[in-house]
């Protein structure tokens, strides 16, 4: 039941620890450190779920997203936002942006996967 | 020895010439061809109507007398057309607008056309000419008696002869007819007279020429020259009077210069030639220089004849009479009839304009407001009152001169001519204050007026005309020496006690102080009528043009027709068709009956033409009886001209505060989005913060959460050995990089605090700028970067702590080599490291390093807020290399805790410059020496010359 997650993160360990606990329950993980490679990444291949850093090089994370859900076939993919700031503006923003989860650094690994897995579960659902 | 028939007759022809002249002139007036009539000659020479036979016979009488005195007389006009034309000009300018025809008209109108006002005047006018006329008389009558060699003696005791064996009783009534002859021929009686002016202008002439005549006589018939003029005057002790001034001169001075000053322009007549009679406003210009002129020749004229008379003639012979008797005497007939044709001619020409100013006064102002109160008009009787009104003015001629001349004949011939005439200015400058008040200060009122000259006159009566009449032998004498009923303090020369002075300085103090003071006291404490503040607005913005015509615009109603009948029997037939004929065609209409039924403006067009005849508070008044809705609807106009003005000065006031208001809302907006700035900052860098520690705990808790599980289950979780190693050492890296952010912040805070005591110790800049670079050597090699030492073996002597200076250059070249993308661009990367050029004068007192490089500079919109905190590397969507965006902040307070400064010089896409300055070692530790203490702040270290330095 392995999901193709794309990981689009600037801060090199944070890629690393993320690909480690998803990559061992048997995701298939991508990482991208800016925001247009995530752009072109989700083109190239549309993943199951795009874990989405708000303050990416190039272009950021609230750009993404619109730029996402202005795009045919990429309106329904399941985005979780991840974000240092913390702030509230900006989980509001990204919420209404049409992100699905968010998730403020640093999280805990165990609520980290168990969002995932109910990210994934949903998106499947209407699908299977 | 001439007879006196032979005298009369002389006299006789000589004032048909005038007769002829005036009529002459009239005609060529009639026919529009004025010519030198309208000229500003004219103008001037009938403004001499000033020089009468006071001046003609007295001045040389008061020369003798008193000294110098005889010159304020000139003075005080030459002072009023010179310096205060702008005063004549306004009574001008309002007289043409408001159609004066006298003095008492002039105050009246001002004061809200106010009947009282006018008769009032008027009646004080005719106490103050009438004894001016006796003194006119007197020199007449006197002359000729001399001529004849009647009385060469000083004085005549007149008492005790029969009126009519008096030659001023005939010289009386010749003056009447032919004032009549002259000022009353006219139907109507408000036109200009030119023929009246030429024959005054030309008696000026002869005045004159007479005058000068008899002076260049004394000069050179009497004597061999000056020489011998002056030479007997110098044995001469009365003429040392002439060149000496007399005790007590100076405030007689004064006040007999103020009187004539005052005189100029109140006096009844001269008011009629200088105002009334003028016929362009510009003739003033000309008249201010020729004028004075004309009285400085008769002035110099007067003295040889003083000094002659006095040193020549036998000293029983009148001084007043010396212009006559010194030819006399002589035996130069022909020469003294030609000093008597001008003594004429001045008393003529005084008697002639008077006489006409006061008949115009006394029509319209006593007999036509009575007439008008004996409803003589509300008889529809179609009677031509131009015709009743010239007959008034002839009655008016005859009863002013037989009041001069019971003047003269109760008086005699006791007082000097001077004194009788400075009573007479006395007189008139009671009409000063209202006058100047009137044109210059918009509170006068009526009530203020009518207080002020009544007091006025009532003191000159008793301080001054009483006086007049007590060496009359008229029982006077007791009231003058006693006081009334024996009352001291109501002496009439020593008021209230106030004795010892001139009877003129007490007298005209007493009057005029009273005057202004209750014109001024009275005005305050009551109102203007509508019509008052409507005309004291007009008279004082005279020069205004949109507040002349104001009266147009007050909505009054009045049939044409009536407005016809009403001209036609104040001005008859002839002229009230003619004024309804122009009107018409002003309007574009061909006749009166197409005229609208209501028109303002054509109301106020016939006040204005009767105001001309009668005056203005008796136009008025008539003009009142047939419009209607006047008072109501003028108190609105009012009313609007008062809320117009009103409204005008409140939206200025209001604009000025909204202009005040747009500036304060201007700078609170400006303080706002400072403060919003600020506030921004703060959240900003709070966010920024969070930003930084969260991220590096990021991956401390992931990566310590595997490993914490894998020692709980040691099961599927397990890591491979290695593997726990490296999440390990990524838990250390970022514990250390956590740790450093905090020192960071930390630190920042402190120096921004002052709080941080640093051992300053004298280090040379360029080696620690060198162990910097060596320091970045490796980070340069590896980012393909060439780091220049441009520094050399230049010695740089500062004070600072080594290890924080090095940290500044280490933060600056990392900036430099991290930021440079000149390879990208196809080039080689570069930073220099060199000495910064000093701009010259600059001197050694600062060392000082520049960092250069070839990056691509700092962005404009970044420049601003570089030194701050988190300033650069958080620009989002921007490739940035890692660094907590500190650096640059944290070396910025470095510096200024060194007493140095850190900037950036230059920037541009093809690089940028930052310098290290700081004060030279040897300066820093003077500095340091005279501040108590050098140390305790960023503020404490020596800045002044960093501070130049970064100009």
């Amino acid at each position: 039941m392995g999901a193709r997650i794309l990981i689009a993160e600037d801060e090199p360990f944070i890629v690393e620890s993320l690909s480690f606990l998803l990559s061992r329950e048997g995701h298939e993980v991508d990482a991208v450190d800016t925001g247009s490679e995530a752009l072109r990444a989700v083109q190239r291949r549309r993943p199951d779920l795009l874990l989405l850093d708000i303050m990416l090089p190039e272009t950021n994370g609230f750009d993404v997203l619109r730029r996402l859900r202005a795009a045919p076939g990429l309106e329904e993919l399941p985005v979780m936002v991840l974000t240092a700031k913390g702030q509230e503006a900006d989980r509001k923003r990204m919420m209404e942006l049409g992100a699905d989860d968010f998730v403020t650094k640093p999280f805990s690994n165990r609520d980290l996967l168990a969002r995932v897995a109910s990210l994934l579960g949903a998106a499947a659902r209407p699908a299977g | 020895m001439l007879t006196t028939g032979v005298i009369i007759l002389i006299a006789g022809l000589y004032l048909g010439g005038l007769f002829l002249l005036a009529f002459w002139s009239e005609r060529r007036a009639a026919r529009g061809r004025g010519g030198f009539i309208s000229s500003p000659l004219v103008y001037t020479l009938s403004l001499a109507v000033y020089c009468t036979s006071w001046t003609f016979y007295g001045a040389v009488g008061s020369a003798s007398r008193s000294g110098l005195e005889f010159l304020t007389i000139y003075l005080g006009p030459t002072l009023v057309v010179m310096a205060w034309w702008f005063l004549l000009r306004k009574l001008v300018r309002i007289s043409k607008a408001q159609r004066i025809t006298s003095i008492a008209d002039f105050i009246s109108a001002r004061y809200g056309k106010s009947a009282s006002i006018s008769a009032l005047v008027t009646i004080v006018s005719v106490a103050v000419v009438a004894p001016y006329i006796a003194l006119q008389l007197k020199a007449v009558a006197a002359s000729v008696d001399a001529l004849a060699g009647l009385h060469q003696a000083a004085t005549v005791d007149v008492h005790g002869r029969s009126i009519l064996a008096d030659t001023g009783f005939w010289v009386a009534v010749c003056m009447a007819v032919f004032t009549i002859l002259f000022g009353t021929r006219n139907q109507s009686a408000d036109e200009r007279q030119p023929g009246v002016v030429a024959a005054i202008a030309f008696e000026s002439i002869v005045k004159l020429l007479s005058l000068g005549a008899i002076a260049v006589f004394a000069i050179y018939g009497m004597n061999s020259g000056l020489g011998e003029l002056f030479d007997r005057a110098d044995w001469h002790e009365g003429v040392q009077r002439l060149t000496t001034l007399q005790e007590d001169f100076e405030t007689r001075w004064l006040v007999t210069l103020f009187l004539s000053a005052a005189a100029f322009i109140c006096l009844p007549r001269q008011f009629h030639v200088g105002i009334v009679e003028n016929t362009n406003e510009r003739h003033l210009a000309t008249a201010s220089w020729m004028f004075p002129l004309y009285l400085l020749l008769v002035s110099l004229f007067v003295i040889p004849i003083a000094i002659s008379g006095m040193t020549q003639l036998p000293e029983t012979v009148n001084p007043d009479l010396y212009v006559l008797m010194v030819p006399q005497s002589a035996g130069q007939t022909e020469l003294a009839l030609i000093a008597f044709i001008g003594g004429l001619s001045a008393a003529t020409s005084m008697v002639i304009v008077s006489s006409i100013a006061m008949s115009i006064m006394i029509s319209n102002h006593l007999v036509t407001p009575l007439l008008l109160r004996l409803s003589v008009f509300s008889q529809q009787r179609t009677a031509d009152f131009s015709k009743v009104l010239i007959l008034v003015r002839r009655l008016s001629i005859i009863a002013i001169l037989s009041l001069g001349f019971i003047y003269y004949y109760s008086i005699g011939t006791t007082s000097p001519l001077a004194s009788i005439g400075l009573i007479s200015f006395a007189g008139v400058a009671q009409f000063l204050p209202a006058l100047i008040g009137g044109v210059y200060w918009e509170g006068g009122t009526k009530s203020g007026a009518l207080t002020g000259l009544i007091a006025g006159f009532a003191l000159w009566t008793y301080t001054l005309l009483v006086p007049s009449f007590a060496g009359a032998g008229w029982g006077f004498i007791s009231v003058l020496d006693e006081g009334p009923f024996g009352i001291a303090l109501l002496q009439p020369d020593a008021l209230f006690g106030l004795a010892g002075w001139d009877p003129l300085v007490h007298g005209l103090t007493w009057s005029l102080t009273a005057n202004v003071i209750l014109y001024v006291a009275v005005s305050l404490f009551s109102r203007q009528s509508p019509l008052e503040r409507l005309q004291s607005a007009v008279f004082i913005n005279a020069f205004d043009r949109s507040r002349t015509g104001v009266e147009g615009a007050i909505p009054r109603s009045a049939a044409p027709e009536d407005l016809f009948r009403l001209a036609r029997r104040i001005l008859g037939r002839e002229r009230a068709d003619q004024l309804f004929a122009d009107y018409a065609k002003s309007r574009g209409v061909e006749r009166r009956a197409d005229l609208p039924a209501t028109d303002p403006a054509l109301i106020v067009y016939v006040e204005r033409a009767l105001a001309g005849s009668i005056g203005a508070a008796s136009a008025r008044s008539l003009v009142a009886r047939i419009a209607k809705g006047e008072t109501i609807s003028l108190e609105s106009v009012i009313q609007i001209l008062d809320e117009t003005q009103e409204a005008i000065r409140y939206s200025r006031e209001l604009e000025k505060k909204s202009r005040e208001l747009e500036k304060t809302a201007r700078q609170l907006r400006e303080a706002n989005a400072q403060l919003t700035e600020l506030d921004r900052m703060k959240d900003d860098f709070l966010s920024r913060v969070s930003h930084e520690l969260r991220t590096p705990m990021t991956s401390i808790r992931s990566f310590s959460e595997m490993l914490v599980e894998q020692g709980a289950e040691g099961g599927a979780a397990a890591l491979e050995g290695e593997q726990a190693q490296r999440f390990l050492s990524i838990i250390q890296h970022e514990s250390v990089r956590l740790t450093r952010l905090l020192d960071q912040i930390l630190d920042l805070n402190r120096m921004e605090n002052g709080q941080l005591d640093w051992e300053l110790q004298e280090v040379d800049l360029a080696d620690i700028a060198r162990e910097a670079a060596e320091t970045m050597r490796g980070l340069a090699q590896n980012g393909d970067v060439a780091l220049i030492d441009g520094l050399g073996d230049a010695r740089l002597p500062v004070l600072a702590d080594p290890d924080r200076l090095k940290q500044v250059f280490v933060n600056l070249l990392s900036n430099a080599i991290k930021f440079n993308d000149a390879a990208e661009r196809g080039g080689a990367a570069k930073v220099w490291l060199e000495l910064e050029r000093r701009p010259a004068g600059s001197g050694g007192a600062v060392c000082a390093v520049a960092i250069r490089d070839n990056g691509p500079g700092v962005p404009p919109a970044e420049q601003q807020t570089l030194f701050s905190k988190f300033s650069r590397g958080w620009k989002e969507g921007s490739r940035r290399p890692t660094g907590s965006g500190l650096g640059l902040a944290i070396s910025k307070q470095i510096m200024l805790q060194f007493g140095g400064e850190l900037l950036m010089t230059a920037s541009s896409p093809a690089g940028s410059s930052f310098a290290v300055r700081l004060p030279h070692a040897e300066r820093a530790l003077q500095a340091a020496q005279t501040d108590a203490a050098p140390e305790t702040g960023p503020e404490a270290g020596p800045e002044a010359a960093p501070e130049a330095a970064a100009e």
